[in-house]
């Protein structure tokens, strides 16, 4: 594929707003996991909960869009002046050229679930009133990115489970090329809530410790909340910023489970390497999410595609598995980590499994990085690659 | 500065629908062509059986429905199941699943069934598409409120057209139940699904153009038969009845769907060799 140029990225997660809070823990191997104090959470190990988010207000132009997840996509937009990059991208191409492709799973359903603890005793409705479609449903962040940085292009919402941020960059790098549009917020926003934490729970697959990606002794995931945003323009990259590739492929296998042989996520990889016409990367941010089952499949696809050699990382010790977000977080902590030099290391994860190969790295490591290759993968067997870089 | 929108062009290999009083799009054709009088019924949400029976058995209604109509899609269309890359589109997903989770959440015991969990997320449909055809080509899930099949087709489009391979659309919706539905309230199920080929080929039942314009004078194109049009509004799915007309009635004609505030798709329906 032609080469997107990255024109501005931004992450909001449990290790603080923008860029350099994300980069600086990297750098310093610093988790950003607390023991769970989510509300009605009961024991769901430990999160990477997002500071502040209950006392931050949206203008009153937004206040029908008001829940946690738009909050968090609020702070996201603000961050390291995203919202004004958005702005001067509209200013140059006309807003109607800019469009909008974002990713959530679960939107903002802690709104309908506090709905539910709160409905009336005689009629069993729900308090939410004309709040509900701007909230609940998954289209409503798309719409909310929309209305807050006054882009005027086609905007979509993609929801599939843990890929769905990963696999809004596929969409968008199709609608630039399709000449549909001329530049595209992409991101995603995933928050806490009461669906994930139980649910994870049901399938016994929360760790009791902080989560610890391919570790020996891992013993399953942290969950966590994040927005994360970038912008993606048509036209030179130079030696700039760039999405290079993407690749997406469906397991067909189970839908919680991962494909046995991860037939799935070896063809998403292979298939976003040949988009971005490359054969090596210089890391792997794995989708990691420290199950027993999953960080073993992975590990041995992205050897059978990028050799025993070839150091594997993933980022949820630092800011939990962010789910709708996780894609566009390490895409993210990607392009942070070719701007600053270093290839991150694993946080929390000190005795890696054999099983997973000899590369997985532990300790952040200074080192020109060029290419990076980062995986997402969801229920429901969606898996998505991205190979972001700089360019030629 | 600002350019014109593109024109996105694919091929109608094969439709399914399932809306009330019309089971599929042998049964439908009629009544969309306006050879036979429409007449709202139950809907028949079809049996999913390219689904395994333990996938089956753990597919709630809303899944069961897509795909059901998914099936009949693929089934009328020489294509490769395998190799078909599928966009979901649906407006509300599984409502039911997410009263019963909520309500869950909400007693003094919070515990969620494992299944009852795998399914809440919005793909599940596509997952569960996926195993059925053991597919391994890409799949998406999309939303865009009552716009969700314009939503979804514009997706397909883009996605058939850029990397030139067949796309098999998925629209479909059925009514949440008490209280959601209050809030959301959607008379009735439909779930439309369309084969649409990158390229021309004999079996193509219709040509479709695409243009993404701005909204000014561009009205949402309506069914003249007012049965048809109660139909049509019931249903974020069923927005597709006005190009699924054009195809029953081999006409060439431009078809006008919202796609949000900002814009329409109009999609030019034509006849394959027009």
């Amino acid at each position: 594929m032609k080469p997107l140029r990255v024109s501005a990225y931004t992450a909001v997660t449990a290790l603080g707003a923008g860029r350099s809070a994300q980069t600086s823990a990297v750098a310093e191997l610093r988790p950003g996991l607390i023991p769970c104090d989510f509300p009605g959470a009961g024991s769901a190990g430990h999160i990477g909960r997002v500071a502040g988010l209950e006392a931050v207000r949206l203008p009153d132009a937004l206040d029908i869009f008001d829940c946690r997840n738009h909050r968090l996509a609020w702070l996201g937009l603000h961050a390291d002046g995203f919202i004004d990059a958005v702005r001067d991208a509209c200013a140059r191409h006309g807003a109607r050229r800019v469009g909008v492709v974002v990713g959530t799973s679960t939107s903002g359903i802690l709104t309908t679930e506090e709905g539910y603890r709160s409905r009336d005793p005689d009629t069993g409705q729900l308090p939410l009133a004309s709040r509900f479609l701007h909230t609940h449903n998954f289209g409503a962040l798309a719409e909310f990115v929309r209305v807050a940085t006054g882009t005027a292009g086609p905007v979509l919402a993609i929801s599939t489970a843990c890929s769905s941020s990963a696999k809004a960059f596929a969409s968008a790098a199709r609608w630039i090329a399709a000449g549909l549009v001329d530049a595209v917020v992409v991101g995603g926003v995933d928050s806490l809530c009461g669906t994930t934490l139980h649910g994870f729970a049901s399938l016994q697959l929360i760790a009791p410790t902080p989560c610890r990606p391919f570790d020996a002794h891992r013993d399953g995931i942290s969950l966590g909340e994040a927005a994360a945003f970038v912008l993606v323009e048509a036209g030179p990259v130079g030696a700039g910023l760039a999405v290079l590739g993407y690749g997406e492929s469906s397991d067909a296998h189970h839908m919680s489970a991962p494909h046995p042989e991860g037939v799935g996520a070896e063809r998403a990889m292979r298939d976003a390497l040949a988009a971005a016409g490359e054969t090596r990367v210089d890391y792997v941010l794995a989708h990691g999410t420290a199950t027993r089952n999953n960080d073993g499949v992975e590990a041995h696809a992205i050897r059978r595609v990028c050799g025993d050699a070839c150091p594997i990382t993933s980022v949820k010790g630092y800011t939990g598995h962010t789910l709708g977000a996780a894609g566009a977080v390490s895409a993210v902590i990607a392009l942070g980590s070719i701007e600053h030099g270093h290839v991150p290391g694993t946080v929390n994860t000190h005795d890696v499994d054999p099983d997973c190969g000899p590369s997985i790295a532990i300790a952040t490591r200074a080192a020109p990085v060029r290419r990076v290759l980062v995986n997402a993968f969801g229920f429901g067997g969606s898996n998505a690659s991205l190979v972001v870089g700089v360019g030629a | 500065m600002t350019q014109p929108s593109p024109v996105l062009e694919a091929w109608i290999r094969g439709i399914g629908i399932i809306a009330p009083g019309m089971p599929d799009w042998v049964r439908a054709r009629p009544l969309l062509e306006g050879s036979l009088p429409y007449a709202d019924g139950p809907l028949e949400p079809g049996v999913p059986d390219m689904l395994p029976a333990a996938e089956r058995r753990r597919a709630g209604a809303v899944i069961r429905l897509a795909v059901s109509v998914a099936q009949q899609a693929v089934r009328s269309a020489a294509v490769d199941m395998t190799g078909l890359a599928s966009v979901f589109a649906s407006a509300d997903g599984d409502g039911e699943n997410v009263h019963q989770i909520c309500l869950a959440l909400a007693s003094g015991n919070p515990e969620i069934s494992p299944t009852r969990f795998h399914n809440s997320v919005q793909n599940a449909a596509s997952g569960y598409w996926s195993i059925a055809t053991r597919s391994h080509a890409p799949s998406t899930t999309v939303n865009g409120l009552d716009a969700v099949f314009a939503a979804g087709l514009l997706e397909a489009m883009v996605q058939s057209a850029v990397e030139a391979r067949d796309v098999l659309l998925v629209a479909f919706d059925l009514p949440m139940p008490e209280p959601l539905h209050a809030l959301r309230p959607i008379p009735s199920g439909c779930a439309v699904a369309l084969v649409l080929g990158h390229a021309s080929a004999p079996d193509a039942l219709a040509r479709l153009r695409l243009r993404c314009e701005a909204p000014a004078g561009g009205v949402e194109t309506s069914m003249n038969d007012a049965a048809l049009e109660r139909a049509r509004l019931a249903n974020p799915a069923a927005r597709a009845l006005p190009l699924l007309a054009a195809v029953a009635r081999h006409e060439s004609r431009i078809v006008h769907l919202t796609l949000d505030s900002h814009a329409v798709l109009a999609v030019e329906v034509a006849p394959r060799d027009a």
